[in-house]
């Protein structure tokens, strides 16, 4: 099986039914992407098909049909996506271990409605839980990282 | 003024210093309270490392901090480093930092006065000499321990000393290795600064400062000097946590790394019959099934593949040592207000009996429950752990480090100095990690398994179900009003013992009463006439645990929720009739903060609602106003104020984040959280069914702290205690409708 993860592409041989997020994990070694509840609950295994995203812990690899984006794939620390800037602008993170699926939600959301309402960031963001409740600093967050993505 | 009385009296307590042992001790355990812990970072130096006291280690490509308090999230490596970094001064972020080895030098000196029955406002001599022996015990135990918002008051003055001492010892150390006077030097940026403006890097001091003796007094900066104290600094871990590039325990690959699970009786202790694993042993990638005290464990070569297999798995559980249903768990709670469970009486002021039955008295009575909860943090429970060559390895986020070495010796039978603990940042604990049942399931793991390096991973459904919850609690009430006013308050509740409970699981008993079943109620500075706390101790039933704020985090509700019963009884206002019945200062100054951030006075309009709650915890007095809407589809929580008194604001960006975090834990386990059992399993078992707060239904919170006192308290656990009572309060204010029961919504609909 063909995988096109962060750029590259990768060979997997494991069955079907996979989880995504396990094949990124314990194959590949991309950590990134975390494991939380595993039924689509919490959020923390966000990751992008495409444009589009998608909760890896419950995508079988095999039903994957687009290239895949983590968090590592978004940025790095030497070159940060507006999004991380703006998270490390607002110190979201407390454990941090939700955070690179609200990263990667919140991505998704502003390619797709640079303009977002506070309704709009509230829908799009309440399927990431976060047990530490850093949820104040993501709303300011995600809308520095929308003014600067305009200005970019 | 000050200055000169506070650094003699660190000089006297933190006893980093090689002071000699005072000759002829009176006693074994003065002298060895007297005594310096040994420095362990002196059993693993490496060629070309120094380390001049315990929280400072430097080699020749600088220096590396230690932060022995474990981080959760709640920003303590940051601050622990910045502690050591402003006297030591290094620039913000000039350094490495590591936890450290497990060690008796990083004992808790303020943890154990949390058990004591020592009101924290007061200051008679018992309550000094009470704090005065957390210090001595927590020493003599070596008590390393993360918990209690203890990390930032414990360290404040210990870390400090040590980046001074430090100093101190490289200034030294230049002094003897330039020839020039010691006077005429200073330090910056990591250097110590020649007047010629040379500079010499403390890389290439330290191998000569690490032979020198340290001195036997340094003087701290004032604060009005400090350059990253008290102001915001960007957290030393920010963009690792913003790029997925944070390591935690789980995110571990080791080479020849193998991956496994675990399954025990959700009914805890009650133990396994048989399993039969002949299915799983054919499924795919499995390596081995191990059997364990209380399940087994499954080994594969992917975690997902152990969890599937452990699936197919059939074991035959043992029953539950303990009443099986939420019914009968609440029946044996209910059953426990008896004279033979009453565990203490901290409060008994006036004659509560003769005011509840004096004629014509205006009298409420009523109950309250609280439900089990659990920590469920973010990252399931793991460890990494490798037996080789009679040496243990193991890679976890703890709370306990020493604990989980001592625990970890019995399970392998190797002796303690050949077990490793590598400590590892942790996705979130509230407590969990206080108890070390993953890490012994794992060693259990690496001794089956020897030889290779063994990742163990419950699923959420394990960590659900397998958890020391918060316990369950039933408060019965009764009071009397009189001329607009509380009159009497009687409060009685009774719960299992938290410190029991957890201390067994340590090897330890505590005799005395638990004040953590009435801690957050009997220790409320209000002088109410005629107020009375008492605390029944039920029976041990599911084991339970340290939830964030511990008893505070259930007894906040009850006592607030109650007294604001009694204020609208009274007919009196929330607010104002605390601050008459307030006792201590900086507690009415939180009391008005919050009313004055809330604007307190100003009426809302109809259907909408505020509500007051305090509490003092751990030393903390936090205010809290919750206003709510009620709206067609339910309650919608519109803003949070939040008024707290910690003294000195030590880290002003965490500090924020750790009272809003408080508030989000307090009012989503209050909407909406229980763990309830049936069939002794508890049965909610991951997030859909204990969501916590999303992020729609996050209100606007605005935070203020005083810094009023001189104090220096942490924060972790404060601000979560009055959400609840706040939320239920302006629930009852829009509505009408007083809710005795947690969480809300088994009585009212949330939007």
């Amino acid at each position: 099986m063909r995988l096109s993860v962060n750029g590259r592409d990768y060979d997997v041989d494991v069955e079907p039914e996979m989880p995504l997020l396990w094949v990124l994990r314990d194959e590949l070694g991309i950590t990134g992407p975390k494991y939380g509840c595993g039924i689509a609950q919490c959020g923390a295994c966000t990751v992008h098909m495409g444009e589009v995203p998608v909760r890896s812990c419950s995508l079988r690899v095999g039903d994957v049909n687009g290239a895949i984006i983590t968090i590592e794939g978004l940025g790095t620390p030497a070159s940060m996506h507006a999004v991380q800037a703006a998270w490390v602008e607002h110190q979201v993170a407390q454990c941090g271990y939700c955070q690179s699926g609200q990263i990667m939600a919140a991505a998704a959301l502003l390619a797709a409605q640079p303009n977002p309402s506070d309704e709009q960031i509230d829908a799009a963001m309440s399927a990431n839980l976060c047990r530490c409740g850093t949820y104040p600093r993501i709303r300011l967050a995600v809308k520095t990282a929308a003014a600067k993505l305009k200005a970019a | 003024m000050a200055n000169i009385a506070h650094v003699a009296r660190v000089a006297r307590r933190t006893f980093l210093i090689g002071t000699a042992v005072v000759a002829g001790g009176i006693a074994i355990g003065y002298v060895a309270y007297k005594r310096d812990p040994k420095n362990p970072l002196l059993d693993e130096l490496r060629d070309g490392q120094s380390t001049l006291n315990p929280y400072v280690l430097i080699d020749s490509t600088g220096v590396t901090l230690i932060t022995p308090r474990a981080d959760l999230g709640q920003g303590a490596m940051s601050v622990q480093a910045a502690l050591l970094a402003e006297e030591m001064d290094l620039a913000w972020g000039q350094f490495r930092t590591d936890p450290g080895p497990p060690a008796a030098a990083y004992y808790n000196g303020k943890i154990a006065a949390e058990g004591l029955p020592i009101t924290a406002t007061s200051d008679g001599f018992f309550a000094r000499v009470g704090r005065e022996m957390s210090e001595v015990i927590g020493k003599l135990m070596g008590l390393q321990l993360t918990g209690g918002s203890s990390t930032v008051a414990d360290a404040f003055d210990r870390l400090r000393v040590a980046g001074a001492v430090a100093r101190q010892l490289l200034l030294a150390a230049a002094a003897q290795q330039s020839g020039v006077p010691l006077a005429q030097l200073e330090t910056r940026d990591g250097a110590v600064i020649l007047p010629d403006g040379k500079t010499l890097p403390y890389s290439t001091l330290a191998a000569t400062a690490a032979t020198l003796n340290p001195p036997a007094n340094v003087t701290l900066k004032p604060s009005e000097q400090w350059r990253l104290l008290g102001k915001p600094m960007q957290r030393l871990d920010i963009v690792a946590k913003s790029t997925g590039t944070a390591v935690y325990g789980i995110d571990l690959r080791f080479p020849g790394m193998v991956y496994a699970t675990v399954r025990a009786n959700p009914r805890l202790g009650g133990g396994i019959a048989s399993f039969d694993a002949r299915e799983a042993e054919k499924s795919k990638g499995v390596i081995k099934v191990v059997p364990l005290p209380n399940g087994f464990g499954v080994l594969a070569n992917n975690t997902w593949r152990a969890f599937q297999a452990s699936a197919l798995v059939k074991p035959v559980w043992g029953a539950a040592p303990y009443p099986a249903s939420s019914g009968a768990l609440f029946a044996s709670v209910a059953a426990s207000f008896t004279a033979d469970c009453r565990d203490s009486t901290l409060r008994n002021d006036g004659d509560v009996e003769a005011a509840l039955s004096a004629p014509g008295a205006k009298t409420l009575q009523a109950e309250y429950r609280v439900p089990y909860l659990a920590h469920a943090p973010l990252e399931p429970m793991n460890a990494v752990v490798q037996l080789k060559d009679g040496r243990l390895d193991i890679w976890t986020g703890t709370q306990i480090p020493r604990f989980v070495v001592t625990a970890a010796a019995k399970l392998s039978g190797l002796h303690e100095k050949n077990i490793h603990l590598h400590a590892q940042i942790s996705g979130g604990s509230f407590g969990r990690r206080l108890e070390d049942d993953y890490v012994q399931q794992s060693v259990l793991l690496a001794v089956a398994h020897p030889g290779v390096p063994i990742k163990m991973t419950w699923t959420r459904e394990e960590d659900m179900t397998h958890d020391f919850p918060r316990p369950l609690g039933i408060a019965r009430m009764r009071g009397a009003v009189q001329a607009r006013q509380v009159h009497a308050y009687e409060l009685s509740i009774a719960s299992p013992s938290v410190t029991t409970s957890q201390m067994s699981r340590l090897g330890k008993s505590i005799p005395g009463p638990d004040v953590t079943i009435v801690a957050g109620a009997w220790d409320q500075p209000f002088a109410i006439p005629n107020y009375r706390v008492t605390g029944y101790r039920a029976p041990p039933t599911v084991p339970v645990s340290s939830w964030r704020s511990v008893g505070a985090s259930g007894n906040g509700f009850l006592h607030e929720c109650f007294l604001d019963e009694l204020i609208h009884a009274a007919g009196a206002d929330p607010l104002t009739e605390r601050l008459r019945l307030c006792t201590h200062d900086p507690s009415k100054r939180v009391l008005q903060a919050v009313g004055d951030m809330a604007g307190w006075a100003a009426p809302l309009p109809k259907g909408r609602g505020r509500g007051l709650a305090y509490t003092l915890s751990f030393g903390v007095p936090a205010a809290e106003v919750v206003e709510v809407t009620m709206t067609a589809q339910g309650i919608r929580i519109d803003k949070v104020f939040v008024a707290c008194e910690v003294g000195k604001v030590i880290d002003p960006v965490n500090f924020e984040a750790q009272v809003m975090g408080g508030v989000v834990w307090g009012l989503g386990h209050a909407i909406n959280c229980e763990l309830t059992y049936a069939d002794g399993v508890p049965q909610q078992t991951n997030f859909n069914a204990y969501e916590g707060l999303r992020l729609y239904q996050t209100p606007q919170i605005i935070v203020k702290a005083l810094q009023t006192t001189s104090d220096v308290k942490g924060i972790g656990e404060p601000a979560v205690p009055p959400a609840a009572p706040a939320l239920a309060n302006a629930i009852f204010a829009a509505t009408g409708q007083r809710i005795r029961e947690l969480p809300l919504n088994k009585h009212i609909n949330f939007v």
